[in-house]
């Protein structure tokens, strides 16, 4: 996995609350078998008009956006499904780091699975963040994930919490099963014991 | 020992490990697996040179890309789609995992097959590669959706690196009205809490209402756990529950059946349990409802006008002049005028054979509006069968419906059966989202029995009405 440490870069606005999974990335794009590839479809159905041709309203459509890498959205983004295609159209594109007042549970787990940090910060701070991402290429935000702040254009400074574990997982970009083979006994012993207490399992 | 709640019970029973941060290894008992969001999965596996630790707990099954004409048995056309389903075949048989082929009659959606052949029972850990994974917690199963990189992790290693949700109890106290559903209940939760007001939690539903729930009931309520944010829906096991799984093929038989009873029978909260959040809601005080917008929490009663953004605060303001839109809905009509040109009976939420029956209760000796679309679609081929043989599927083709093989259909509408730009669609199953059965394609969420009512008017329709009339008051 890709490590994420510290990154500055164009921040786009999104403040539509409840941006879906199948906004993020409708189904048609699910027929893949591969990972990568999906950036160009990210937010397809917002981004391009019945005859594919990009819609110049939308925010990454905008010359300013085009190389966004931090992204302000609305109240719960990712709700609905657990299509970890959300979170790989959103790296392909060259997006690393998401922040909103909350996440849907299992689109916040897939992000940390590929290199992407969702970042939680109060109301009052995602309004800072999307005022600043207004700003365009100028504004450029920084995410530094050791320090666990974010840092406005003007250099505003705002501290965010992440789970320990997980930064620990982005910071050196280790792979989950990798860390979880460490722990085969354990999952053996469970496994043994489980299989007397419940046998019909 | 300290009171737990059933949520509590379960998740001490499956930790495998633990950290000192809270980390923990949860050990998951059943692996759903579909054709979407496994290949890439399996292709990791390939890749590292790893094998399935339990392909015996391992299930797969197609289901979001097979079409549902009778001409699927000649093959899938859509190239992608049968290449995904190949790869389904191909996984399955490497590496050694139980499977249901598309013509196999037990396939379906994963979530009435794994119920429907005993796979998931109480007290398990349920995970799948898809948010509808939460149906199983009707069972008093801890059940939820993952992305793939976590389908990978459980098929490699049989766990899933977890840390605890909080407790959330949704108490639905007292008795339904006549009209009014499980889907009713859950929909009415979602647009209680919000479709984000249980992030961050597990929870428990309870209370007359649900008690009095069949096993499907409590499958579609659970299944929507997920639209309100939580991790997982569950619903403690009781005689009916047990009924439901004894003698399916999968559930554990003899000595080994009462084992797992007596164990079940621990499986609820006890009285003193903490709660994080606690939701009461009176059945009586739910109707039938219909979602206006393009999320499940823009629910309102049938009796109710389309609202206006004015009537909303903060960012929801924007989100449903956006909702409105879409829908092409003018703020103050009533939701009985909404005309809709399409119906959609079936998903995981309400395909299984109690949401067929009630459905065929409402469109016994009654035609479908002339120019209406309207399909049912079986959640699973056993489903199919046991409709034919009730004489349901006679009414459904009587009444005008098309008859379906079982798969997720216009649910996500992966599939040829999809919604046009700017069709109108009501639907039973889970999603209002936009696009979400076909770009440009409007979704209203209803039960069953409001669905068939809606082909039959061919407008959003109080099924009430229709049932007043059908008993001569």
């Amino acid at each position: 996995m890709e490590k994420f440490t510290k990154i500055t870069g164009v921040a786009a606005p999104m403040p539509l609350i409840n941006i879906d999974t199948d906004m993020i990335i409708p189904k048609l794009f699910l027929k893949t078998i591969k990972r990568s590839g999906l950036g160009v479809n990210l937010f397809d159905e917002m981004r391009y008009d019945d005859d594919r041709n990009e819609r110049p309203d939308f925010v990454l459509n905008k010359p300013a956006y085009r190389q966004t890498e931090i992204l302000v959205a609305g109240d719960n983004f990712g709700c609905g499904s657990s299509r970890e295609h959300a979170p790989w159209a959103i790296k392909d594109f060259g997006i690393r780091c998401v922040i909103s007042t909350s996440f849907a549970d299992i689109f916040f787990n897939n992000c940390f699975k590929n290199g992407i940090l969702p970042i939680v910060m109060p109301k009052e701070v995602v309004d800072v963040l999307l005022k600043d991402a207004e700003k365009g290429e100028n504004a450029r935000m920084s995410v530094d994930l050791e320090a666990q702040t974010v840092t406005t254009s003007d250099g505003e400074v705002f501290r965010f919490e992440v789970d320990s574990f997980k930064k620990h997982c982005l910071l050196e970009g280790l792979d989950d099963i990798g860390q979880t083979m460490n722990k085969i006994a354990a999952i053996d012993v469970f496994e043994a014991k489980a299989k007397v207490e419940r046998p019909w399992v | 020992m300290s009171p737990k709640t059933l949520y509590d019970k379960i998740w001490d029973a499956h930790v495998a490990d633990e950290t000192d941060d809270g980390t923990c290894l949860l050990y998951i008992d059943r692996h759903l697996v579909h054709e979407v969001t496994s290949p890439q999965a399996f292709e990791g596996l390939r890749m590292s040179g790893r094998k399935v630790r339990a392909p015996d707990k391992t299930i797969a099954v197609p289901d979001h890309n097979v079409p549902t004409t009778p001409d699927r048995v000649n093959g899938i056309e859509n190239e992608q789609s049968r290449i995904q389903v190949e790869a389904l075949d191909k996984n399955a048989r490497d590496f050694g995992i139980h499977y249901y082929p598309v013509n196999d009659i037990r396939q379906g959606i994963v979530h009435i097959v794994g119920p429907e052949q005993g796979w998931t029972l109480p007290g398990m850990t349920v995970v799948c590669g898809d948010s509808h994974t939460a149906t199983h917690g009707a069972f008093g199963s801890l059940a939820h959706g993952i992305g793939t990189s976590e389908v990978e992790h459980v098929l490699a290693t049989q766990t899933l690196i977890q840390k605890k949700s909080k407790n959330m109890k949704v108490e639905i106290t007292g008795k339904l009205s006549p009209g009014v559903t499980a889907k009713d209940i859950t929909l009415s939760v979602i647009g209680h809490t919000g479709t984000a007001g249980g992030t961050g939690y597990v929870i428990e539903y309870c209370g007359e209402a649900i008690r009095d729930l069949s096993m499907e009931g409590r499958m579609t309520v659970c299944n929507m756990a997920i639209e309100g944010g939580a991790r997982a829906g569950l619903i403690a096991p009781d005689q009916k529950t047990y009924d439901y799984v004894m003698g399916r093929p999968h559930a554990p038989k003899g000595a080994q059946w009462e084992a797992a009873l007596a164990w079940w029978k621990t499986l609820y909260s006890d009285d003193d349990a903490h709660w994080d959040e606690v939701i009461t809601i009176a059945a009586e005080d739910i109707a039938p409802v219909v979602t206006w917008g393009t999320s499940p929490e823009d629910v309102l009663p049938i009796t109710a006008n389309v609202p206006a953004p004015s009537d909303f605060e903060g960012g929801k303001v924007e989100a449903v002049e956006r909702a409105l839109d879409y829908m092409d809905l003018t703020p103050g009509t009533p939701l009985t005028e909404v005309e809709i040109d399409t119906v959609f009976i079936g998903s995981c939420t309400n395909g299984r054979i109690e949401d067929l029956r009630a459905a065929a209760g409402i469109l016994k000796g009654r035609k479908i509006k002339q120019g209406m679309r309207a399909m049912i679609v079986p959640g699973s081929g056993l489903v199919r069968a046991q409709a034919e043989e009730e004489g349901l599927a006679k009414i459904f083709l009587d009444a005008g419906f098309e008859w379906r093989l079982a798969g997720c259909s216009m649910c996500l509408a992966m599939n040829p059966d999809q919604l046009e730009p700017g069709e109108r669609c009501a639907a039973t199953s889970n999603r209002n989202f936009e696009g979400r059965q076909g770009r440009g394609g409007r979704t209203h969420l209803v039960s069953p029995i409001m669905a068939a009512a809606a082909a039959i008017t061919g407008k959003l329709t109080d099924v009430r009405e229709m049932m007043n009339a059908d008993a001569g008051q």
